[in-house]
């Protein structure tokens, strides 16, 4: 494939019908009201030359390059900025416009370094094309006048550099920070001929705010905002468009490619999760793919105390399926199991599964959804009857009010987070449910409503608070709930009581009753409201509680079926949502279909021509619990680096250590690979083919720029594992699998690699009733027929701080780093995040005599480990909060076996800890 | 005991019943018992039909009665 260059149409498209028509050089075009003369231009194949207006910015109108004639007004107004009116004339091409914009050029270019032919941007570059478009063959001005050739170049940031030689002060970064990020970390300093673009302020670009989303240097016309590996490698010839492979945002990229080398990764205009957005970790941080850590070759070994042995890959899976059948004949056919992944594809993934229902013959299969959403699937499939989240990120557009419960998009989901923020600019309302104070309450131009500062652990009293006030304030959507809902009589009755009143639970949660009697108006008048949640909702001892009580407070508002409301979980990784649907859970087939259905079980009996086991298997913590009873010896695991991201890191350990075969399949040897026997090298997602399903259900494809470095396909080593244990498990290609999975699951009955080719992606359900897939769901009635409502009693924690352990531990994510950090602390990304801190509030750090930057021991019931510490007023409190991007601070070593009373979702989210003066140390298990 | 030396089964059964403490009994069996029957691998289902014949009081009641409805894991 060439390069692909997407058409800038100069302004952004408008909403609504195409009912304007005017006529552009003899061509007449119809556009919806407000379109840019520009753009209708655009639209019917005229590109008026331009320099400061790009389609995803709002026009400027200060480079003067784009003036037209308008028959009946006078002067040459300029397109970008002029709108269309019906029945308008413009000519795009005199002689004397031609004149107009040579001397713009002119003026342009006396000030410009003249090295073309020498620059990065050479034939990428707006101003170059331009000369060209306006027939600039002389600069009349010379190159002697006051000009900016001297200024220095900042090359602060790790990924692009900052030239300000060829500033053209056109101010498309400067917009695009704002307008498309919402940081607003650049200006425009000085007037006129002064004028130039400033970081923060007057810093350098690392100084400033900036959080290296890239949106500014796909922005810029020139090449002052450049990304160093184009100074470094050159110009890419070829691109590749892919998904990226880090968060449940699942954005679109085009991987721009030298030959065999990716030069850099571009966010995709047409990608339907991030119109042509991006964060740092998807735009810069995929140097990890080709790191000198990664294992490509597979390796064996006896003892986990033998030296590893690197062999050819048949060894390799002979030993595997060996020994698999090995612990089968000697312990029973439930001893072994397969752990598959949220990073690996739906092809990947469904394999794996296969693998363990197939060939090992039972259903001890889980993926790490078990640790971060597995509540919301259980949660939303008891209440609407499907385990997903209701609506399209692009719904969000039409939210009045928006809800965000435990989640940090801005942090977690960056691309959505800057989408949540532009709509909040727009004059949507925010409610923040957080322990935390985390950015999106106070920003640029952004301030919460309400900041509803719920502690640690009390979720389901704040929620059941809010349908109290609902119910007893007449908030409901009575009609509404009359059509399409049950139970709800029983749970008015539930939530009307007197100890679900705000006022009742204020003590629990520490949220003064006033506020969240505001905010429940606030919530419940909304002509469309949406809920937002994250981790912060999920990995707690309620978490599935928590999700049926939002689902209940969206239902009785009505705000469920429609644009702008719903109930939207922000998963995690790149496939969480894919690895569910995919049937990665030990009670589930494809599809979300227990196993105990003897019609479902038929389907795949029939196809798979092996009896399936209709009786439930291990979910992750139960196999680790089975390994340390003796009871399940044998564990493949994809993808997952276990000891570093489940809990209680010293129960996960103690039960690798027990098992008699531990199969880590990975890039790099990780934490977990120490308890291993055999390291499968897994792929990247450059060298993947398939596809990812992102937190908006999206199926996005995933192609491979490169073959696998391995000589592998991950899914041809599962199939190649299962033979070998016996079970003859083949495909041709990754396609091939997509079609069993649409054979086999209606709501992927319509999805093919072919139909992704041809239309981009689709959301699931995808099938004959909706052919072209389902953006929101529930628009006529629930997928279990009846929305339910379920009664919500919150039942606190047994996770308590004590006089031992008095403060409470919440964990988390930042932007530039990757969960386990695996990938991105082997990129540039490192430069922002480099270790995990303790963040701490000053009333907290000061009883304990603790300053900013010093060494503390952290330690809970379980375990202890050494960090430092950050004074931060945004913690409340009583709470403390670190991340687990690095294994070094081992911030697992000290969260609890509590989980979710339905799912075993670990409550990460709550421990009881102290925290003490320390020197340094590593991290140690009790 | 603490919490993390009590065997999972029985810690992960409580927990369950917790849940339903303030409903009807008779109700609150049959959903702590189907919730059981949906998502317990047979062996743990095994271990809390051997406990709750025991006896010894570790069980919540709720349990108890919940594993009478319970088949014999298989
Ligand atoms: S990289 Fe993003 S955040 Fe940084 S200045 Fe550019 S647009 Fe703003
Ligand atoms: S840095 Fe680039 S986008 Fe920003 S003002 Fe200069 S030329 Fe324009
Ligand atoms: S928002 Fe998520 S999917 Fe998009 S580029 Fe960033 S990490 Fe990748
Ligand atoms: S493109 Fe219209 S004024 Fe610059």
């Amino acid at each position: 494939m060439s390069l692909i260059k997407e058409h800038d149409h100069g302004t952004p498209a408008r909403p609504g019908p195409a009912t304007v028509s005017v006529e552009i050089d003899g061509r007449t075009v119809q556009v919806p009201e407000g379109t840019s003369v520009m753009r209708a231009a655009a639209e019917c194949g005229i590109d008026i030359p331009k320099l400061c207006a790009t389609d995803n910015l709002e026009p400027f109108g200060s480079c003067r390059l784009c003036l037209v004639d308008i028959d009946g007004r006078k002067g040459s107004p300029a397109s970008c900025t002029t709108p269309v009116a019906e029945g308008m004339k413009v000519r795009t091409q005199t002689p004397e416009l031609a004149e107009l914009r040579r001397g713009v050029m002119e003026l342009y270019i006396s000030d410009h370094p003249l090295d073309c032919l020498t620059c990065p941007a050479n034939g990428d570059c707006e101003l170059q094309d331009m000369s060209g478009v306006v027939g600039l063959r002389e600069v009349r001005y010379g190159f002697d006048g006051e000009n900016h050739l001297d200024l220095p170049t900042d090359s602060s940031n790790p990924y692009f550099d900052f030239d300000a030689s060829k500033c053209i002060a056109c101010s498309r970064c400067v917009r695009a920070c704002g307008e498309v990020q919402g940081t607003f970390a650049l200006t425009i300093e000085g007037r006129g001929f002064d004028s130039k673009v400033a970081a923060g302020a007057g810093g350098t670009f690392m100084e400033s705010d900036c959080v290296s989303c890239g949106a500014c240097v796909q922005a810029c016309p020139t090449s002052t905002l450049q990304e160093r590996s184009v100074v470094e490698l050159g110009m890419p010839n070829r691109s590749v468009l892919t998904t990226c492979a880090y968060c449940g945002v699942g954005c679109s990229f085009k991987a721009e490619l030298r030959g065999d080398e990716v030069v850099r990764m571009v966010p995709y205009k047409d990608g339907k999760a991030n119109e042509g957005h991006s964060c740092v970790k998807g735009r810069f941080a995929f140097g990890y793919a080709s790191h000198p850590d990664r294992q490509l070759r597979p390796m064996v070994r006896e003892r986990i105390t033998d030296p590893w042995r690197e062999v050819e890959w048949e060894e390799a899976i002979a030993h595997v399926g060996r020994r698999m059948l090995e612990i089968q004949a000697a312990h029973g056919a439930g001893a072994i199991g397969g752990i598959s992944s949220s990073r690996c594809t739906n092809e990947e993934v469904y394999v794996v599964q296969k693998m363990v229902r197939a060939a090992f013959g039972n259903n001890n299969v889980d993926t790490c959804a078990r640790v971060c959403h597995s509540p919301t699937g259980y949660g939303l499939k008891q209440t609407y009857g499907t385990s997903a989240g209701t609506q399209d990120f692009k719904s969000v557009d039409k939210s009045d009010v928006i809800l965000i419960i435990g989640a940090n998009p801005t942090d977690a989901h960056p691309v959505f987070g800057s989408r949540i923020k532009r709509r909040l600019r727009q004059g949507a309302k925010l409610i923040v449910a957080d322990p935390r104070r985390i950015d999106l309450v106070r920003s640029p131009h952004i301030q919460a409503e309400h900041h509803l500062q719920v502690r640690p652990g009390t979720n389901v009293a704040l929620v059941n608070a809010m349908g109290h006030v609902v119910v007893t304030e007449g908030l409901v959507d009575r009609e509404f709930v009359a059509e399409r809902c049950e139970d709800f009589a029983e749970w008015e009755r539930f939530i009307s009581a007197p100890e679900h009143s705000p006022e009742a639970v204020e003590e629990i949660t520490g949220i003064p009753a006033a506020e969240v009697r505001a905010a429940t108006r606030l919530y419940a008048s909304a002509r469309n409201a949406t809920i937002m949640y994250g981790l912060g909702v999920t990995e707690h001892s309620q978490g599935s509680t928590m999700v049926m009580g939002m689902a209940n407070l969206a239902m009785a508002t009505g705000n469920i079926g429609r644009e702008g409301v719903g109930v939207n979980p922000l998963r995690g990784q790149n496939n969480v949502q894919g690895s569910c649907d995919m049937g990665s859970f030990p009670h589930e087939l494809p599809g979300y279909r227990h196993v105990s259905d003897d019609v479902v079980r038929g389907t795949f009996e029939t196809l798979w021509g092996r009896v399936l086991d209709p009786e439930p298997g291990l979910r992750i913590p139960n196999m680790f619990d089975a390994a340390i009873d003796g009871t399940f010896l044998g564990l493949f695991v994809q993808g997952e680096d276990i000891v570093q991201s489940d809990p209680n890191t010293r129960h996960v350990t103690a039960a690798l250590a027990a098992m008699e075969l531990v199969v880590v399949q990975d890039l790099f040897l990780n934490e977990t690979s120490r308890y291993a026997h055999v390291f499968l090298p897994g792929t990247s997602f450059l060298e993947k083919n398939g596809t990812f399903t992102n937190a908006e259900r999206r199926i996005n494809r995933v192609r491979p720029v490169m073959a696998p470095k391995t000589g592998k396909h991950e899914w041809e080593i599962v199939c190649e594992i299962a033979q070998a244990m016996g079970y003859p498990m083949k495909y041709d290609d990754a396609a091939q699998i997509m079609d069993e999975i649409a054979m086999t699951t209606p709501t992927f009955a319509g999805v093919s690699f072919a139909r992704l080719d041809e239309v981009g992606s689709v959301q699931w359900p995808c099938d004959d009733a909706a052919p072209e897939g389902t953006p929101i769901m529930h628009i006529d009635g629930f997928v279990r027929g009846r929305g339910r409502f379920v009664l919500t009693d919150y039942v606190p924690t047994q996770e308590r701080s004590t006089r031992r352990f008095p403060l409470i531990l919440t964990t988390g994510r930042i932007l530039s780093q990757y969960n386990v950090g695996a990938q991105t602390r082997r990129t540039g990304n490192s430069a922002w995040h480099p270790e995990d801190l303790l963040e701490m509030h000053p009333h907290d750090a000061e009883v304990r005599g603790i300053n900013d930057g010093d060494t503390v021991a952290l330690a809970s019931r379980v375990g202890e480990t050494t960090l430092r510490v950050k004074i931060a007023e945004r913690m409340p409190v009583g709470v403390v909060y670190t991340t687990f991007h690095h294994p070094v601070t081992g911030a697992n070593v000290v969260t609890t076996e509590n989980s979710d009373w339905a799912t075993n979702c670990p409550e990460y989210k709550v421990t009881a800890v102290q925290v003490s003066p320390k020197h340094p140390a590593p991290a140690r298990v009790k | 005991m603490s919490a993390a030396q009590t065997p999972p089964h029985i810690r992960m059964s409580n927990e369950i019943a917790v849940q339903f403490r303030h409903r009807d009994p008779a109700w609150a069996a049959e959903q702590i018992a189907a919730h059981i029957r949906a998502f317990w691998d047979p062996r743990m289902r095994a271990r809390l039909l051997a406990d709750a014949g025991a006896g010894d009081g570790r069980l919540d009641p709720l349990v108890v009665a919940a594993t009478a409805l319970l088949p014999p894991a298989g």
